[in-house]
């Protein structure tokens, strides 16, 4: 299972790419292959203010649905439009054109900073690996 | 937990397995969405272990089945079956199943799998005074489908059973991938098909047989995901969901299946007599959504602009075939009509949803 070494992740499956004080959210191609066919998925609006592990949205499947949690505190700055019609995307790319949520992080250098709730991609690793 | 024989296969195959049951079975391999459209589309693999196979024998296995089911086996014919259900003395449905005859003293009944002991207990009382054997061979059988537009078509040149001449919900003993089975013309999909009881270790050969020749086909094994959204589509009940103890045959739209001009008195009878004379509490009704998101198991349907909730979605997914969101739930009888708007409580919103006629979906025949 594709885990890129250039991001970091949370307990939920949810990744974080940082870049300066903002971060790009997704779910891992981990989440995405345990959820099977995403069919819908339903996000914040843009300006909304997300709170660290707050229920930002919902990833649903043919058979289940599954809450998304935000890795970090921050406002939404935008939102991936190209999911509405496309919500496959999160399982074809979900590292790439199946990004969720851009987000301008409350506290960037804290985020960096905080290993224990975003895991390093070895950490990520040996979590679904006993998964 | 049990496994089926084919465990070794699913797991060649990339299955996801989960415990349905208490069975560890597929429930997708490739996707539930591709395995959905190719049984609508072209063919479809199924193994189906985890059900019940339960024989039920002797001089009084007809009268003693019609005692204890609400439908009347007495009155099938050889090689034929009928869809049944098992109640309660006060109405409620132990399991809704499958009767297949097979001789004028021989009755193959297929429970599923989380009621197949509750049903075999159940036969073993409700027949203590007939004189009938009642086999419980569910460790011993494997079952297979086949089901899907092109299923006749892949399984004609792997059986010696006339497939031409087998009516839907018509049985036949013979062979299948070399391996003696009974071949029975249905299924849970909507779609022709047929479902193929064998010796437990014959299910491998008869597997790897059905996958090999259906290769030209466009075969995909499929797991439980896509037969849950095949069914659903089909308008088919699916027991712990549409069906339990506190559900009666006529609310579930199933009073057909209830036969009051038996002779034989059966369990159910008084408390079904009531429910038909003075009409069941409340329906099922098919849903489609009109606003995006998807109706769940359990989520609560109000009346437009009502405050309590007037019933609950009983099954819900996206569906493949017709491209909208469709539901079952429960509602009162007066707000079932085709047409009524309603609301699905989604999260935090309301999605209005359209009472639809069942089935969503229909085969061309």
């Amino acid at each position: 299972m594709q885990v890129p070494d250039d991001l970091r992740y949370t307990r939920d499956h949810e990744w974080l790419r940082i870049e300066g004080d903002e971060a790009l959210v997704g779910i891992t191609a981990y989440a995405a292959s345990e959820l099977g066919d995403v069919v819908f998925v339903e996000l914040p609006e843009t300006g909304a203010q997300l709170e660290t592990a707050q229920t930002f949205g919902v990833v649903e499947s043919v058979k289940t649905a599954s809450d998304l949690y935000s890795p970090a505190a921050g406002e939404v700055l935008a939102t991936n439009p190209a999911l509405a019609d496309k919500p496959e995307l999160v399982n074809d790319d979900p590292y790439g054109e199946g990004w969720m949520v851009r987000l301008r992080l409350a506290d960037a250098d804290a985020a960096r900073a905080d290993h224990e709730r975003l895991m390093d991609p070895a950490a990520y690793r040996e979590l679904i690996a006993t998964d | 937990m049990h496994q089926s024989a084919l465990i070794d296969r699913h797991r060649a195959l990339g299955a996801r397995l989960v415990d349905f049951a208490g069975w560890e079975m597929p429930v997708q391999y490739t996707g539930i969405l591709d395995e959905h459209r190719a049984v609508r589309e072209r063919v479809g693999l199924f193994d189906l272990s985890h059900m019940g196979e339960v024989w039920v024998s002797g001089p009084g296995a007809a009268a003693g089945l019609a005692t204890a089911l609400i439908s009347d086996p007495t009155r099938l014919a050889p090689g034929r079956a009928q869809y049944s259900m098992m109640c309660t003395a006060d109405g409620g449905i132990v399991d809704d199943l499958i009767v297949y005859r097979l001789a004028d003293e021989r009755f193959l009944v297929v429970p599923n799998a989380a009621n197949r002991e509750a049903v075999v207990a159940a036969l073993r009382e409700r027949l203590a005074a007939c004189d009938a054997a009642v086999d419980d061979a569910s460790l011993r059988t494997s079952l297979v489908a086949v089901q899907g537009p092109r299923a006749a078509e892949l399984l004609e040149p792997l059986t010696d059973v006339d497939l031409p001449a087998l009516r839907y919900y018509a049985l036949a003993e013979g062979h299948a991938g070399g391996q003696p089975a009974y071949v029975a013309r249905t299924g849970y999909t909507g779609e022709d098909g047929f479902e193929l009881f064998l010796d437990w270790d014959a299910a491998v050969p008869v597997w790897d047989a059905l996958l090999d020749a259906g290769a030209r086909l466009g075969i995909l094994p499929c797991g439980l995901g896509a037969r849950d959204t095949l069914r659903l589509e089909a308008g088919m009940p699916l027991y712990g969901n549409e069906l339990d103890l506190h559900t009666n045959p006529f609310e579930a739209g199933l009073g057909r299946v209830v036969k009051f001009d038996k002779p034989a008195d059966f369990v159910g009878r008084a408390a079904l007599e009531r429910v038909a004379q003075e009409g069941p509490q409340r329906q099922l009704v098919g849903l489609t959504l009109r606003d995006r998101g998807i109706a769940r198991h359990g989520y609560e349907v109000y009346l437009p602009d009502a405050a309590v909730a007037a019933g609950l979605i009983t099954s819900g997914a996206p569906s493949p075939t017709l491209g909208v969101a469709i539901a079952m739930a429960y509602l009162p009888p007066a707000n079932a009509q085709v047409g009524n708007m309603v609301e699905v409580a989604i999260r935090a919103t309301r999605a209005a949803a359209e009472v639809v006629p069942l089935p969503f979906y229909k085969r061309r025949s």
